[in-house]
C-alpha cells in the first residue's frame, strides 16, 4: 500500500501537502508527530474516508478510489478514533457487523460469517463478555471489542487511529500487545496512528514521524527517535534511553525546547 | 482554554485587537443599530412619520398632535413589545442550549410554547373569549406549569436532568400537551375561531398593558440571566467539567430553569407563541462572540430584540394595508438563514 | 486460543435450506413477535365490536370471515364500515413506525422522526395553501397534492443538506429548519381562511381514518408490500450507519448511495399515510423507542417489531378516539399522542442517563 503525492484538505484548508509513502507489507508502522500535524488525516486519507485533493492512493498498484468499496473493504480494515455505538448493542452483534463485505443481498448470515465473528471474538480474550452490551463495558473491553469487528472483516491491513487513547495503562499495553499479536500470528500488516512516542517506538517496526503535513522522518524506533528530532518537532528537551527490557528507545522528556525565532524547524538546534 | 480576557483575535486586515475590546465595541455597535431599527420601525404604520416627529413626541410631547399620540400610545408600545419578546425568548433559549447542551433547544422545542398554549386554549374552552392582558396571564403560568412539569420529568429516575433527558422530557411534553390542545381546538369550534389568531404570534394592538404586566418579568429574567451567565458557560462545557470544577450544577441548573419561566413565559405572555427566535439568535450570537455565555447573553438580548423588530416592520410594511404577523415573518427570515447556518458551520 | 466456552448469541441464524437465503435476528424476535400478533388480534376483534351498533366477540369473527350472524346488519357495519378504518389504521401505524425507525437509525438521532424528512410540513403547506388561495377547492385533489407537497419537502431537504455528502447533523438542522418554516406557512395560512374552512385544514392537519374505503386501504396494502419487504433488506445496512458514517464506509457500503436510499423509502412510507389520512404525528417517534427495547438495537429485528408496535399503537388509538367521547369521535393524531407519552415518560424515567 502506498500515497502518490497525496493532498488531503478540510474544506480549503490543505493538512497534507504531496506525500509519498509506502507501507511494508507485515510490518507494524506507526504515524506520529505533534497535534494537528495531520497524521489522522493521512490515516482517514488512506482509509478512503477523505477524498484526495491531489495524487492518490493505491493498494496494489490499483488506486482505492476507484475499487468497489466492498472489494477494498476485504483488503482494508479501519477502525476510526473514538467510535460509538448504540445503546444496547451487545459485543457479538458489533463484531458480526464486521461481516458485512462478505455478505449477499439475500446471503445475510452464512455459517462462515459465525465462525468468523467467534474466531475474532476469541482472538480478542472477548469471549466471556460477548453477550454483554458494549455499554456495560470497560474503555480497554470497549476497545478490544471493535477491534475485534475490524477482524471479523478478515482484512490483510489493519488501520487504526489511535486506539490507546483515554484508556488506563494497564489496557494501553492489553491492545498494544494483542496489536503485536495479530502482526506476528497472522502476519496483518498494521498502520497505527499513536499519541504516545514510547509505545511506538515499543512496538511497531517503523515509525514515520510528521509535522505540518510532511515527512520529517521515517525508519526503525532507533533511527528516529531522536534529541533532535524531538527538540524540532515536539519542541522538548528530552533524553534517549534503551529499555533493558525491549531495546527498544524510550524518550524522558525533562523541559520544553524554546524554539529560537529563526529556527524553522528543518534545522536540529542545540544548547 | 483560553479566558476572552487574555486571547486575542485577528480581525481581517490582519490586526490584532484584543477581544476585551472587540466585544464591547461590537456590543455598543449592536446597541446602536438596535435603536435605528427602533426609530424606522416607528416611523412605519398606516400613516408615515418623520423621525423628527418622533423626537418631538419623545422628548417634546404635545398631547393635541394627533401623531405624538399615536407614537405615544400605539407605535411606542408596540415595538418596546418587540424588544422584551425579541430580547427574552433569545435569551431563553440561548440559556436552554447551554443547560441542555442541544443546539435545537429552544422555548417551542422543549415545550415551553406548547404548555403555554394549552393553558391559553384550555382557559378560553372554559371560560369564552378572554383580553388579551388575560390570556397573557393563562400563558404565563401555562408555560411556567409546563417548565416545572418537564424539568420534574427529566429529574424522576436515576441519573438526574442529564441533558439528554431534559430534550427528551421537553420533546414529549410538548407533544403531549399539544395533543389535547389540538383536541379542544378540533372539537370546539368557537375556541378555535378566537385561538387561531394568537397561535401564530403577533404584535398587533399590543400596548402599555402587557408591557407592563408582563415587561418586568421579562427584565428580571435578562438581569438573573447575565447573573448566572458564569456557571452557564461551565454547564455547557459538559455536566463532568462542571462537576469536576465543583460546582453545584443542581442548584444552578434550577435557577436557570427559573430564568427561563420568567424570559419565556413573559415572552409569551405578550405575543404568543413566537418561534425561531429562540432557536437561531444564539447561534448568530456565538458566531460573533464565542462560546463565553457572558458575552452570549448580552449579544443575544440584543440581536434578539433587533430581528423581531425588523420582522414586525417588514410583515407591518410588504403587504400594507394588510398585516403578516411577527411569527411568521421571523420564520421567513430565520428559517433561510439557519439552514444557511448548517450548511456552513457543519463539515 | 481460549478455552473458553462461548457464551450462547443473542440471535437466531435463519437458514431455511429451499432458499438461497439466510439472515440472522435477535432470539427475542420470535417471542415478541407471537405476542405482539396476539396482542394486535385481539385488539383487532374488540376494536370492531366496539361502537355505536354493539356487536358481540364471536359475530365479529363470523362476519368477518363471511359467516352468516344473527343479525344481518352485522355483516355490513363489520365489514363495510368498521372493517376498512380499523385496517387502515393498522397499515398507516406500520408505514410510520417504519418510517420513523428508518430515519431514526439513519440520523443516529433518536428525537428523529419522519417529520424530520419534511413529510407532515410539506404536506401540510400543500394542502391548506390549496385550501387557502384556489377559488374552489376540489377535494379529490387533496391526496395528490398532499403527496406531492411530502415527497418535494423531502427532496428540498436532501438538497439542502448535500454537501460533498449528507452528514446527519445536517439533514436534522436543515429538516428541524425548514420544518419550522412550514409550520408558520400553516398558522399563517389558516389565519386567513374562513372559520369553516380553516378547522377543515385543522381536522385534515390532525390526521384522521373517519369514512376510510376499501380502495385506500386496498393502495396503503399495495405499497407496503412492496416498501416494507425493501426497508427489511436494508437493515444491515441501518446496523451499518449505527455505528457512525466512518466505519460503514470502511465496511464497504456505498454510503451516500444508501442513505439516498433509506431516506427515499422512509419518506415514501411516510408520505402515502399522509395521503389517506392526514399528519398523525407521535407513531414514528415513538413506536422505535418501544421496539428496541423489546428486541435491542439491531434493525434485522427492530424493523419488524416496530412494524408492529406502529400497527397496534395505531389501533389502540383508534380504539380510543371512538370511545373516549362517545358518540362523538377524536382525531387519531390526538390519541396516539395521548396513549405513547406516559409510557415514553416512564421509558424516560427508567434509562437514567
Amino acid at each position: 500500500m502506498e500515497t502518490k503525492n497525496l493532498s488531503l484538505a478540510y474544506d480549503r484548508e490543505t493538512i497534507i501537502q504531496q506525500l509519498s509513502l509506502s507501507i511494508v507489507t507485515g510490518e507494524i508502522t506507526t504515524l506520529v508527530g505533534p497535534n494537528g500535524c495531520g497524521k489522522s488525516t493521512l490515516l482517514r486519507g488512506l482509509a478512503r474516508l477523505l477524498k484526495p485533493k491531489a495524487g492518490e492512493v493505491l493498494l496494489d498498484g490499483k488506486a482505492i478510489h476507484a475499487l468497489p468499496t466492498k472489494q477494498l473493504a476485504k483488503q482494508l480494515g479501519i477502525l476510526p478514533q473514538g467510535p460509538t455505538a448504540p445503546e444496547g448493542l451487545t459485543v457479538y452483534e458489533l463484531v458480526a457487523q464486521g461481516r458485512y463485505p462478505h455478505q449477499g443481498f439475500f446471503q445475510q448470515w452464512s455459517p462462515e460469517d459465525e465462525e468468523t465473528t467467534r474466531e475474532a471474538i476469541a482472538i480478542t480474550n472477548m469471549v466471556e463478555l460477548a453477550d454483554r452490551p458494549l455499554d456495560t463495558l470497560s474503555g480497554g473491553q470497549r476497545q478490544r471489542a471493535w477491534i475485534a469487528m475490524t477482524l471479523a472483516q478478515k482484512t490483510p491491513i489493519l488501520l487504526l487511529d489511535e486506539p490507546t487513547t483515554f484508556l488506563d495503562i494497564g489496557y494501553q499495553l492489553e491492545v498494544m500487545e494483542l496489536i503485536e499479536r495479530l502482526n506476528r500470528e497472522r502476519q496483518m500488516t498494521i498502520l497505527l496512528v499513536l499519541h504516545d512516542l514510547n509505545q511506538a517506538a515499543r512496538y511497531s517496526q517503523r515509525m514515520v514521524v510528521l509535522n505540518q503535513g510532511r515527512i520529517v522522518a521515517d525508519g526503525t524506533p532507533g533511527a528516529v527517535l531522536t534529541k533532535e528530532l524531538l527538540a524540532n518537532v515536539f519542541k522538548v528537551q528530552a533524553n534517549i534511553v534503551i529499555d533493558p527490557d525491549s531495546g527498544s528507545p524510550v524518550c524522558l522528556p525533562y523541559r520544553t525546547a524554546v524554539p529560537t525565532p529563526h529556527s524553522n524547524g528543518a534545522n536540529g538546534h542545540k544548547k | 482554554m483560553t479566558t476572552p480576557a487574555a486571547s486575542v483575535s485577528r480581525s481581517g486586515n490582519g490586526r490584532l485587537i484584543g477581544r476585551a475590546v472587540w466585544l464591547p465595541v461590537g456590543l455598543l455597535v449592536a446597541i446602536i443599530l438596535l435603536v435605528m431599527v427602533l426609530a424606522i420601525s416607528i416611523t412605519q404604520g398606516a400613516a408615515e412619520l418623520r423621525l423628527s416627529t418622533i423626537y418631538e413626541a419623545l422628548f417634546a410631547y404635545d398631547a393635541t398632535v394627533f401623531d405624538h399620540l399615536i407614537i405615544r400610545t400605539v407605535r411606542l408600545p408596540r415595538v418596546v413589545a418587540g424588544v422584551i419578546i425579541g430580547a427574552g425568548l433569545a435569551v431563553a433559549g440561548a440559556l436552554m442550549q447551554g443547560l441542555t447542551t442541544n443546539p435545537l433547544a429552544s422555548p417551542d422545542i422543549l415545550g415551553i410554547s406548547a404548555g403555554a398554549a394549552f393553558a391559553v386554549v384550555l382557559g378560553t374552552f372554559l371560560f369564552g373569549g378572554a383580553p388579551l392582558l388575560v390570556t397573557g396571564v393563562l400563558a404565563m403560568s401555562g408555560a411556567a406549569v409546563a417548565a416545572i412539569i418537564v424539568y420534574a420529568l427529566a429529574s424522576a429516575g436515576r441519573g438526574g436532568a442529564t441533558p439528554a433527558k431534559l430534550t427528551l422530557s421537553g420533546v414529549i411534553f410538548a407533544m403531549f400537551t399539544s395533543a389535547f390542545t389540538t383536541a379542544i381546538l378540533i372539537l370546539d369550534r368557537n375556541t378555535f375561531e378566537q385561538i387561531r389568531f394568537w397561535t401564530v404570534g403577533s404584535l398587533a394592538g399590543r400596548d402599555w398593558e402587557q408591557v407592563l404586566w408582563f415587561g418586568p418579568l421579562v427584565l428580571v429574567g435578562l438581569i438573573g440571566a447575565l447573573l448566572l451567565s458564569r456557571q452557564i458557560t461551565t454547564i455547557s462545557l459538559g455536566q463532568d467539567v462542571a462537576k469536576g470544577l465543583g460546582q453545584n450544577t443542581a442548584v444552578i441548573k434550577a435557577f436557570a430553569a427559573l430564568m427561563v419561566i420568567l424570559l419565556a413565559g413573559g415572552s409569551v405572555a405578550i405575543a404568543g407563541p413566537v418561534a425561531f427566535v429562540g432557536l437561531i439568535v444564539p447561534h448568530v450570537a456565538r458566531v460573533v462572540c464565542g462560546v463565553d455565555y457572558r458575552w452570549i447573553v448580552p449579544f443575544t438580548a440584543v440581536i434578539g430584540a433587533i430581528l423581531v423588530t425588523v420582522a414586525d416592520t417588514v410583515g407591518r410594511v410588504v403587504l400594507r394595508p394588510q398585516e403578516i404577523p411577527v411569527g411568521v415573518m421571523l420564520a421567513f427570515v430565520g428559517a433561510p438563514f439557519f439552514i444557511y447556518l448548517a450548511r456552513w458551520k457543519i463539515r | 486460543m481460549q478455552t473458553n466456552e462461548f457464551p450462547k448469541p443473542n440471535w437466531i441464524a435463519l437458514r431455511p435450506r429451499f432458499l438461497p437465503f439466510s439472515a440472522r435476528v435477535d432470539r427475542r424476535v420470535p417471542a415478541v413477535f407471537l405476542v405482539l400478533c396476539a396482542v394486535l388480534l385481539l385488539v383487532l376483534v374488540l376494536s370492531v365490536s366496539y361502537g355505536a351498533y354493539k356487536i358481540a366477540l364471536l359475530d365479529v369473527l363470523r362476519a368477518a370471515v363471511g359467516l352468516e350472524t344473527s343479525d344481518p346488519n352485522h355483516a355490513l357495519v363489520v365489514r363495510s364500515f368498521r372493517l376498512p378504518r380499523i385496517l387502515l389504521a393498522l397499515l398507516i401505524g406500520m408505514a410510520l413506525a417504519a418510517s420513523g425507525a428508518i430515519i431514526q437509525g439513519l440520523t443516529r438521532n433518536d428525537l428523529a422522526d419522519p417529520g424530520l424528512l419534511g413529510i407532515n410540513s410539506g404536506a401540510g403547506v400543500a394542502v391548506v395553501g390549496y385550501i387557502t388561495f384556489a377559488a374552489m377547492p376540489n377535494d379529490a385533489l387533496l391526496p395528490w397534492l398532499a403527496l406531492a407537497g411530502a415527497l418535494g419537502a423531502s427532496a428540498v431537504i436532501y438538497l439542502l443538506a448535500w454537501k460533498g455528502g449528507v452528514s446527519s447533523l445536517r439533514l436534522i438542522l436543515v429538516g428541524v429548519g425548514l420544518a419550522s418554516l412550514g409550520g408558520a406557512l400553516i398558522s399563517y395560512f389558516i389565519t386567513r381562511l374562513t372559520l369553516e374552512n380553516a378547522q377543515r385544514a385543522y381536522a385534515w392537519l390532525t390526521g384522521s381514518v373517519y369514512a376510510s374505503t376499501w380502495p385506500e386501504v386496498r393502495l396503503m396494502a399495495l405499497w407496503l408490500l412492496v416498501l416494507l419487504p425493501l426497508a427489511f433488506l436494508f437493515a444491515r445496512q441501518l446496523n451499518l450507519f449505527n455505528l457512525g458514517d466512518d466505519i460503514a464506509t470502511s465496511l464497504g457500503t456505498r454510503v451516500e448511495q444508501h442513505r439516498l436510499t433509506l431516506i427515499a423509502l422512509s419518506a415514501a412510507l411516510a408520505a402515502i399515510t399522509v395521503t389517506v389520512a392526514g399528519t398523525i404525528a407521535f407513531v414514528g417517534f415513538v413506536a422505535p423507542h418501544i421496539a428496541r427495547r423489546l428486541v435491542g438495537p439491531t434493525h434485522e429485528g427492530l424493523l419488524i417489531s416496530t412494524v408492529f408496535v406502529g400497527g397496534l399503537l395505531l389501533v389502540v388509538a383508534d380504539l380510543v378516539a371512538r370511545w373516549v367521547i362517545a358518540p362523538g369521535e377524536l382525531p387519531l393524531g390526538v390519541t396516539t399522542a395521548v396513549i405513547g407519552a406516559p409510557y415514553f415518560a416512564y421509558l424516560l424515567y427508567k434509562r437514567g442517563r
